[in-house]
């Protein structure tokens, strides 16, 4: 469902660009509000979240889905984590809904979906790789790289149980907002794909905003 | 059964770890009818590998799984597939039973009071067996529920189906390549029956036939056979 957001960007403590491509890893504090910013449209932002205090306890797209009783994220989710701690609650989505089935691309699964000479095409699981690499101190592993959330895509589940990519129903200005009920390490993966419409064959940028 | 190299049943709240070999066959029949049967799955060599339900999912462009999906790993190969299956929807979105719902749902049944027929949640059924392997919590992703259909509306909605329940449905798993499998036979977590279900599942493991050019697996979906192509390069030179 659509509900817009009262808050203004001139007013965000934090804001930053990230080019497609690229990871961006940083905590969010309980009570701040962070905004994703789909700057050019259709464009899909792969995000993970961990208990910034324990990492071991993390975003959980089954016990979010589940317990909602929903398989799309929208305003009003709250997303909880593998122990069943709510996590951080959407309070503004101009898009409409938001994927948590379809997970993140990787260089293994381009292989698989698309080529096997596909292998070495940029994927967001590698930025993830090497966020997690580069950024030890937020003391994340393989085995935390765990089923996302794809901000802006839109991928519809049908009545006999197939997955379908339809086209995106994001567009140049849409957000998502969520406020942190715990504080929160936000992994986001823009993601590089270029073999399918997610990105509709042309990753562009997306802002992150942070209110305090 | 006589083709059956290895028979077992699985009780109801219960869990169980095996390592089946690549080429070999798991034949899960749900005796009663009602029963759910939680999986999980490793590279025995790596456990770094694992299932993985979106690539499972997105790769085969489908919500639920019966014969002819395969289950891939996070590395573009495939531990398993479905080579028979008469229950027709098997889901693995909607994750296990942990040990708060439980306590909010049924009345527990403590092994002190109960002993074997005590109700054990599916997270600590996971957790347990993990351990073995120097796995934890982190290594818990999305299991597959053998023998419970959930489907969702156009709005999202998600549905458990009970009346899906078949006494003596059986789904078989070809394996293609080494495993680990972590089982458990606790309720789906949407089970709406109010007294916890204890359903017992029957497992036999078969020899499988070689894979053919033309098996109906690996021809289901393009994706199923590029990533039978990955499992073909990782056993090169064994």
């Amino acid at each position: 469902m659509i509900k817009e957001s009262s808050r203004q960007p001139e007013q965000a403590s934090f804001r930053e660009t990230v080019a497609a491509g690229d990871y961006f890893i940083r905590t969010v504090k309980a009570g701040q509000t962070v905004r994703l910013l789909d700057l050019e449209g259709n464009q899909a932002a792969d995000t993970l979240f961990y208990s910034a205090a324990d990492p071991a306890e993390r975003y959980s797209a089954m016990d979010t889905l589940r317990e909602q009783g929903n398989v799309y994220l929208t305003a009003g989710t709250v997303l909880m984590t593998n122990r069943m701690n709510p996590l951080l609650e959407i309070v503004a989505d101009t898009c409409g809904r938001h994927d948590t089935l379809g997970g993140a691309c990787a260089t293994e699964s381009n292989t698989v979906r698309y080529d096997l000479e596909k292998r070495c095409m940029h994927a967001c699981r590698d930025s993830w790789m090497l966020a997690i690499n580069a950024h030890p101190e937020f003391h994340l592993a393989k085995q935390d790289i765990t089923h996302n959330i794809n901000f802006f895509m839109n991928v519809p589940v049908t009545a006999e149980g197939g997955l379908t990519f339809a086209d995106g129903i994001s567009a140049p200005g849409k957000y998502v907002e969520l406020t942190a009920c715990m504080d929160t390490v936000m992994l986001i993966s823009n993601c590089p794909q270029l073999n399918n419409p997610c990105n509709g064959y042309n990753p562009t940028p997306i802002e992150v905003l942070i209110w305090d | 059964m006589s083709d059956s190299l290895y028979t077992t049943t699985l009780p109801g709240s219960a869990h169980w770890s095996l390592r089946v070999r690549r080429g070999m066959q798991l034949r899960f029949t749900d005796l009663q009818g009602g029963a759910n049967l939680a999986v999980l799955m490793y590279n025995p060599e790596a456990l770094l590998e694992r299932y993985n339900a979106p690539d499972t999912l997105k790769g085969q462009h489908t919500f639920k799984l019966t014969r002819g999906n395969c289950l891939y790993s996070d590395m573009g190969r495939v531990f398993a597939s479905i080579v028979e299956d008469n229950f027709g929807w098997h889901e693995t979105v909607c994750g296990t039973l942990s040990e708060k719902t439980l306590q909010q749902k049924y009345p527990v049944r403590s092994y002190q009071d109960h002993h074997n027929q005590w109700t054990l949640s599916g997270e600590h059924s996971f957790l347990t067996e993990l351990a073995k392997y120097g796995l934890t919590e982190r290594d818990m992703a999305a299991n597959l529920n053998l023998f419970s259909k959930v489907a969702a509306a156009d709005d999202g909605s998600l549905q458990f189906d009970p009346e899906a329940a078949s006494p003596g449905a059986s789904v078989t798993l070809r394996f293609e390549m080494d495993t680990l499998v972590i089982l458990h036979t606790c309720p789906h977590p949407l089970n709406p029956a109010t007294d916890y279900p204890m359903k017992p599942v029957q497992i036999d493991m078969l020899k499988a036939d070689p894979v053919s050019d033309d098996d109906y697996c690996k021809n289901f979906r393009p994706e199923n056979g590029r990533a039978f192509e990955n499992n073909r390069l990782y056993h090169l030179g064994l």
